[in-house]
This record gives C-alpha cells, structure tokens and sequence, in this order.
C-alpha cells in the first residue's frame, strides 16, 4: 500500500458529502476523491481509475472498497490495492475537524 | 522412517504414480523397473509419430533428468522375472535382487497376436515385415520398414488399427484394414455408427476397409508378401502390423502367487488382493472386475494409490470409472460413452444420421439420464455429454440440444484446444491465459474467476467457455460457488428467502438490509444497486431511498459514458415526435455544443457527452420527461407505422406503443425491459426478439411475445398469448412485467428468466391465473405505476449536496471521439 504524502489542505465543510458518496476535489496539480463512508469516517484516494481513467468518486462504496463506475473494477479504499489485477491507486491521509474535511497530516 | 518403494512398470501408469506420490511429499527412496530402456513416454501419442506428426522428443513425459533430479533409481531395459512376497525383494533377469518395503506393479498390458500361421519366425520372433504397435521400438521398425516399401496391410479394426493405419500412410501409398468383427470399432461404437466411420476412412482417407476378415496366414518366405484370409482372399502386401488387442501383463505377477483373474485383482485402495504392501495400477489392475485400457482411470487411481500409500488419506478409495472417448480417429471425430446400445424397452434412443456428411450421433437416454452417447465425425457436443453422463446432470427438454447448438455459436471450443492468449472475455479482453493464472492461485470457483479478472461480466455471453475454462484449469470439476444461489453477492440468501425476511423485518432501506440479514453487517457495494430495486420494487413509495444505494446513473439520471460525461435521452414514445419537440432538442443540443447527437436503437434521440454538471439546466431547457435510457427499467417501446400509413399494417402498433410506454415508464425491474408493437408480421418493429413483443396479426388480433432477445443473446420470444384487443396487451403486459420483477434473479434478463421458468408456467400464471395471484400482480403493478415520478424533475432542488458536482478529473482524459 502506498500513502502519498501530501500538503495539508482543508477542502471544504464536511456536509458536502453524503454518507455513502463521494466528491472529487482539486488539490494542486491531484485530483481527489473523498469518500464519507456510512459509519461516518473518510477515505481519500486519487481520483481517476488507473484503468481507464473511470471518475472513482462517482463509484458505488461500502465500508472498505470503492467500484469504478465504468467497468466496476474495485479498489481497497484503505491500501489503494486493486481487488482484481489492476494497478493500486494512491490513498492519502484525511480527517475531520470541526466539521471540515483535512487532507494530509 | 524412509520406506523403500519399488515400481515395476515405467510406463504411463507407474511414472505418473510416483509423480503424484513425489507431489505429497512421500517419504521413499524410489527404484522403477522398465522394460524399455528409456524414460517413460505417452504412448498414446505413438500414433502421431508415425504420422509424421510428431518428433520423438515430444513424446516423452518424464526425461532422464527427471529421475535424477527426483532421486529415483531408474533400471531402465531391466525385466523383473520373480517377486518374493515372503522376503519382500524383486529379483531382475540381470541376475540383480531388490528389497522393497512397499512394490507397486504396474506393468501395463502387451500387444495381442492372434493365432495366425507363419506370423512367427522361430529364429527372430515376428516374421520380417510384421510389427505389433505397442512400444516406441515398434514404432520406430515400423516406420524404418514402411519407408521402403509400399503395400501395407493392418489387423484390427479398432482404435489403434486405425490410428496405425492412418499413420502407415505417412510412409507408403496402399493400405487396406483387416477387421474381424463386422464394424470397426465394434466395443466403442454401434453397427451403424461403425459403418458410417468406415464410410469416412475409405472415402476420405482412402484406406481400403474390409471388415469379417479373419487373416489366417501370412504368407511369404524370407519377406511378406501378403496375407490370406479365411475365405481365401488373398491380399499382397510387404508390411502387416498387427494391433488386434491387448493383454494385460500380468505374467510376473502370477508367477510370482498374486491373485490374477483376467489382470492383477485389487481392492479399492489399489492393493493386490491379500497383500499388505503390494499394490497394481493401470493396465495390468483388475478393479471391481473391470480392466481400464484409458488414460482418465488410470490418472485416479494413481491419485487415489498416493494418497493411501504416502498416509495422505489412508481411507481414499476408487471406486471404478465411468469410460468415455473423444478422439480423432485416423482424422475422424468419434466419441464415445457408456451404452452402445440400449438394454431395456425404456430406455429412449436418439438418433441422427447424416450420411453424406459422415455424421452419426446417438444418445440413450433411461429415466432422464444420458447412459450412453455415440458421435461419429462430429464432436462439437462432446464435451457437453461426457459432462451429463459422468454427473449424471438433468437433460434439457428439448432432447435435440443435447445434439446441437441450437441458436446459440456453432462448436464448442474446448479449452485445451486454445491458445494461451485466445480472448475469452471480449468485453473485458481476458484471455485464457489469465483464467487459468486465477485458478492456479487457488480460486476455483467459477464465480470468483469472474469477480478477480472480469471475464463474463460484460455480455455475458462467454460465461459458458469461463466456466469450461475453469473446470478445466482446475483438473476436471470447479468448486461449488455457495453464492451463485445469492440474489446479490452480499447477502447470503436466495431472492424468495430474502424477500420474505425482508418483509418479515420489515426492512425498507439498503442499509436495514445489510445491518439485519448479513453477519457482523457487513456492507457490500456490489450488492446496493440490486437490493435497491428489490426493495423499491417491494415497498414501492415506502422504500427508504438512501441515494448511495445507487448507481451513479441513477443518481444523476443519465448513462454514463468512457469520458466521464454523460448521455441525455429525452422520452419519445413510441418513437413519436412532433416538430416542436425536434426544434427544441436541436436547439439545446446547439446550445450546449452537444458533441454527439445520435439516434437509438430504441427510436429515440440520444445527446451524448455532457457534463455532469450540466444536467440540470439541459433537463429544464428540453422540458420532456426522462427516457430512461440508464437504470435496469423499462426502457422504450419501439413500434412501426402500424396501420396509419402502412400497407400492409393490421394493427394500429404505434398508439399501442405509445399506450404501453406511457403506462409503464420509469417502471424499475431485476434488468432492462424493452419492448415493441409491430403492425404486422413482417415485425419492422423487431417485436419477435423483445423481452416483450406484441404483434398486431389479421383479424384485430395481437399476439404477445415474451423472452426474445437481440443483443448479446439472441433468441426468438415464445408466444404468450393471443388477444383481442389493445387492452388486454396491456393488462397482461403489466401482469408479466410484475411476475417477472418479482421473480426473476437480480440482472436475469427475460430471455434467460422465461425458458428457466418455462413458458407453460408463465403462461399458466399470467394469462390462465393457475395459481390465483393475477389479481395481486395487477395491483402491484398499479401501485408501481402510480408511483412514477419523472426523475429529471429533479433538476430544481438537487437531492443530495452536490448531486451534480462533478467527479471528472482536471487532467484530460480519453475522449469520446467526436464525429463531424
């Protein structure tokens, strides 16, 4: 698993996010996509499948891994390993505090 | 403590043995005894050297190096004349004595001469001239003598009279076939099927058959010169090979005071009868009072013998083999399995014949079972039958399919006959190569092949050849899947058992569902689409909507395509539209620099490319409803002119299109339904091949078609119902569509759902009302109907924060190519 490391940003109030859904966010040069999981805490990982370049963060999600919405390819939300061959995508550190979503340590 | 483990026997039987013994780690020193003075080597690919069609060292299965490398002493060319049970030790006719701790015998079978004057030389065994086909040395006199002559005659019209026959033609231009039964083939094949084989090897290989021929003499002094038979005949020849049989080899054995009958009798652990540390296999084994001359026995009891004898499994067992063929004959498919003939007044017997063609198949079927199956010069099928008749799996109905691929591709493709990098999966390019690379990991189910590599998860219509794929790759049988009974892969329950804990507990969201009906509440992303329609369709305006149960195109409303963006399909029912409403599409189309602006296949007109974000304002600039060109619903109803300005139409097919599409719109299902009205039987509107078709036919007549497909799957829709009027399609539409919402498998299209359920059942159901639940169906469908809301109304309030925010990466990605 790789955690990239990355420059502490805050990206926005955390009801920007559904429970369940997740939402890209522009980080510099990345592109993001933060994922509110159903038990209320955060995964972030890169936002674009390495397979086709599928948008992950309108992937379907459960509580570890995220399906592409193009070819339903499936990626670890907490490794960034791919369930079915593909190459990992990154995953980044991120929280909550005080009702904003952090990226970064 | 290190035993001491002797093989007499280097052949096919004894190599693999020790093979499968060395896989569990047992713990021997190892001593083989052969008769020839070589490694061992498959004999049956004997055939194919002399056919020219293979080298010597494509013949071998363990070279010498493999011996060495596994610290087996190999005695290679060194007989063993006498065993001593007593003091345990084999003694060789080089005068060598061996001690052994346990013995395995598996000396294999010789080749059979029949009584024939003069087939003998007394100085140099066989006359000059005559071969047996049995050994790699024969082979190879074989060939060395065929080469420089030219009329060879060969005795024994069964498998390997055929093959040598096939191969001698490699070497010289006349060959004629001796058989002394009255069909070649005679054990594996019925008289009709032997003559239709002997029909193909005389007309298209040109090897002269005769068949009744008892060969009594062979005739000639220092050389042959030809062979007379017991009528007379006379047939000049300089080589004869004679491949009439095989014997057991068991002579060292009964010398040697084991229990021999016809070979060498053993019990279910492979053990001589009455001996603790001596077993047999292969050939030369009496099991059960069965000799196996096939290599698919041989290959389990050898399994079976290693894990008795290394302690693996002391209780493992055999218990006999059902024999099957499927071969190349000399060139000709032929195969065979259990009866070639039936036995009782029930048994049913299938036949078809095609003589021109060389083709010949017969099955007999008793009490629903395939209990023997005979093709000659067509094996397409074969797989599929020794499948049914070694698990004796249920039979189709329709007992022609056993025979033919009815409908769907011509020949099965094995998957040893494919190249590594043969596509399987052309949806998801996965070759054959990475099916396997999956099942040599360890996952041999057929289901998690799918999951990890995506083969059959496109159309769907390769999952068949995965699933051959798979057995195959994983030695003969893939694991049982519990889950493939799941309605979704989450949630460990079949779709009746689900829905009634679902309505048991009452559990009207995704969530609810999982937390409740799965253990530790394990949520499962894959499932949440398919439980969401389940429950909408259960609890219809109840249904607790939890939007990440959604797909993203239902969420946004829209197909999503390569790039990201989306597709924006407005309703035209029935393909209707009016001048207005193309003005208003072309005008927003311009205005939002649409790239791609095509039409369906569903009559409709297609806006593709656009941004997420844009959805909202695109919708409330077209101002039409939602054509539900995305979600697993009831997509369009495509119809013909009818009989507004048609011809030839009968039936007004595009008000009832309209009618139907208006109906039941937006109506969510376990897949896609899509449906048509055509206004005659010419079927411009393709109605035949819809999950449900109507056609409008003389007389004011409509005749419903359900289950037809024509897109990955193709298949022609069986007639439902005939009726009278516009009305009752629509009533016994709604009525089918609901009693297949409720209970086809979550994604099983109506083409597979209507022939598993059977079209008499859906019949009985929906139009007779056998099992009085019409009433219910209708209400339901009532209900769902009422309930629809058109989506795109969504635009004004977004249901979730940044509903229509855009997912799409900054950095380019591929794009949709855009025609001009």
């Amino acid at each position: 698993m790789t955690i990239a490391p990355i420059a502490k940003t805050i990206l926005g109030p955390i009801d920007e996010i559904p429970f369940g859904e997740g939402r890209t966010y522009a980080v510099g040069p990345d592109m993001i996509a933060v994922f509110r999981l159903r038990d209320g805490s955060l995964r972030a990982v890169s936002a674009v499948c390495p397979h086709k370049g599928g948008p992950l963060a309108d992937g379907q999600i459960d509580n570890k891994v995220v399906v592409c919405p193009l070819h339903l390819y499936a990626w670890d939300l907490s490794t960034g390993c791919s369930q079915s061959g593909q190459p990992p995508i990154s995953v980044y550190p991120v929280r909550v505090d005080d009702g904003h979503i952090i990226l970064g340590d | 403590m290190t035993q001491r483990l002797v093989v007499i026997g280097n052949g096919m039987a004894g190599a693999r043995t020790v093979e499968e013994i060395l896989a569990r780690n047992g713990d021997f020193t190892v001593t083989m005894f052969g008769d020839e003075p070589y490694g061992n080597y498959n004999r049956i690919m004997l055939s194919n050297l002399l056919a020219g069609v293979e080298s010597e060292e494509g013949i071998y299965l363990n070279d010498l190096a493999w011996y060495q490398d596994n610290g087996i002493t190999l005695n290679a060319g060194v007989r063993i004349e006498r065993i001593d049970r007593f003091a345990k030790m084999v003694y060789a006719t080089d005068g060598t004595a061996t001690p052994y701790d346990k013995l395995i015998i598996a000396t294999g079978s010789y080749s059979w001469t029949p009584p024939i004057k003069n087939i003998h030389n007394p100085k140099r065994g066989f006359h000059q001239g005559v071969f047996a086909f049995r050994t790699l040395d024969d082979t190879r006199g074989m060939i060395r003598y065929a080469r420089d002559h030219e009329r060879a005659v060969v005795i024994g019209g069964g498998l390997l009279g055929l093959e040598a026959a096939r191969g001698l033609q490699n070497h010289l231009s006349d060959v004629t076939l001796l058989h002394a039964m009255g069909h070649l083939m005679e054990r594996q094949l019925d008289e009709k099927a032997g003559h239709m084989l002997q029909a193909s090897v005389e007309n298209k290989l040109g090897i002269k058959v005769i068949t009744n021929a008892m060969t009594t003499e062979i005739l000639g002094k220092d050389r042959v010169t030809g062979v007379k038979l017991a009528d007379g005949t006379v047939i000049p020849c300089d080589v004869v090979v004679v491949a009439a049989g095989i014997r057991p080899s068991t002579q060292v054995a009964a010398d040697s005071g084991l229990t021999v009958e016809r070979g060498i009798v053993v019990d279910d652990q492979m053990r001589v009868q009455d001996e603790d540390d001596i077993y047999s296999v292969g050939e030369c084994a009496q099991h059960r009072g069965n000799l196996y001359g096939l290599v698919a026995p041989l290959w389990d009891q050898a399994k079976v013998l290693a894990d008795h004898i290394t302690g693996r499994d002391t209780e493992a067992a055999y218990t006999g083999s059902k024999l099957s063929t499927k071969l190349k004959v000399a060139g000709i498919d032929v195969a065979s399995m259990g009866l070639i003939a039936p036995e009782t007044d029930d048994d049913e017997v299938i036949i078809y014949n095609e003589p021109k063609k060389g083709v010949y198949k017969q099955l007999i079927i008793r009490e629903g079972a395939l209990v023997g199956a005979i093709l000659v010069g067509d094996n397409s099928k074969a797989a599929s039958l020794i499948q049914s008749f070694d698990r004796v799996q249920a039979l189709p109905e329709e007992r022609a399919e056993l025979l033919f691929d009815i409908g769907g591709p011509a020949g099965e493709v094995k998957p040893e006959d494919m190249p590594d990098d043969a596509q399987v999966c052309n949806c998801n390019g996965v070759s054959k190569g990475a099916i396997c690379g999956v099942v040599n990991a360890g996952c041999k189910t057929v289901s998690g092949v799918m999951d990890k590599t995506r083969a059959g998860k496109g159309c769907g219509t390769c999952k068949p050849l995965v699933q051959r794929i798979v057995e195959w790759a994983a030695g003969g049988e893939a694991e049982e899947d519990p889950a493939a009974s799941w309605y979704v892969p989450g949630v460990p329950m079949p779709k009746p058992e689900l829905m009634a804990a679902i309505r048991k507990y009452e559990l009207k969201s995704v969530s609810a569902v999982f937390d409740k009906l799965v253990a530790g509440g394990e949520h499962d992303a894959k499932s949440k689409m398919g439980l969401a329609s389940l429950l909408k369709m259960m609890w219809a305006d109840q249904y607790v909507d939890e939007r990440d149960a959604r797909f993203i195109n239902d969420r946004v409303h829209g197909n999503i395509q390569k790039d990201g963006t989306f597709s924006v399909v407005p309703q035209m029912k029935g393909g209707v539209t009016t001048p207005a409403e193309l003005k208003r599409i072309a005008e927003v189309a311009e205005r939002y620099n649409v790239p791609m602006v095509k039409l369906t296949g569903g009559q409709r007109i297609d806006l593709l490319g656009i941004p997420k974000e844009q959805l909202p304002a695109i919708w409330a600039d077209l101002d039409i409803p939602s054509g539900y060109a995305y979600a697993k619903s009831f997509r369009t109803v495509k119809t013909c002119v009818g009989s507004d300005f048609c011809r030839f139409g009968v039936g007004d097919s595009t008000a009832l299109g309209i009618a139907i599409e208006e109906r039941f719109q937006g109506l969510e299902g376990p897949g896609k339904m899509k449906l048509a009205v055509t206004g005659c039987p010419r079927n411009c509107a393709e109605a035949y091949v819809k999950d449900l078709g109507v056609v409008a036919i003389d007389g004011g007549k409509w005749e419903i078609y359900v289950g037809g497909a024509a897109g990955a799957h193709i298949r022609k829709g069986d007639l439902l119902a005939t009726v009278d009027s516009a009305e009752e399609v629509i009533r016994l539409t709604g009525r089918f569509l609901q009693y297949y919402r409720e209970n086809a498998n979550w994604l099983e299209r109506t083409y597979a759902w209507v022939p598993r359920v059977g079209i008499e059942k859906i019949r009985a159901v929906v139009v007779d009302d056998a099992e009085g639940i019409a009433e219910a169906l209708d209400a339901a469908i009532e209900e769902a109907v009422q309930a629809y809301k058109d989506p795109w109304k969504e635009r004004a309030v977004p249901a979730t924060p940044g509903q229509f925010r855009t997912s799409l990466p900054l950095t380019v990605l591929p794009q949709v190519p855009v025609r001009s």
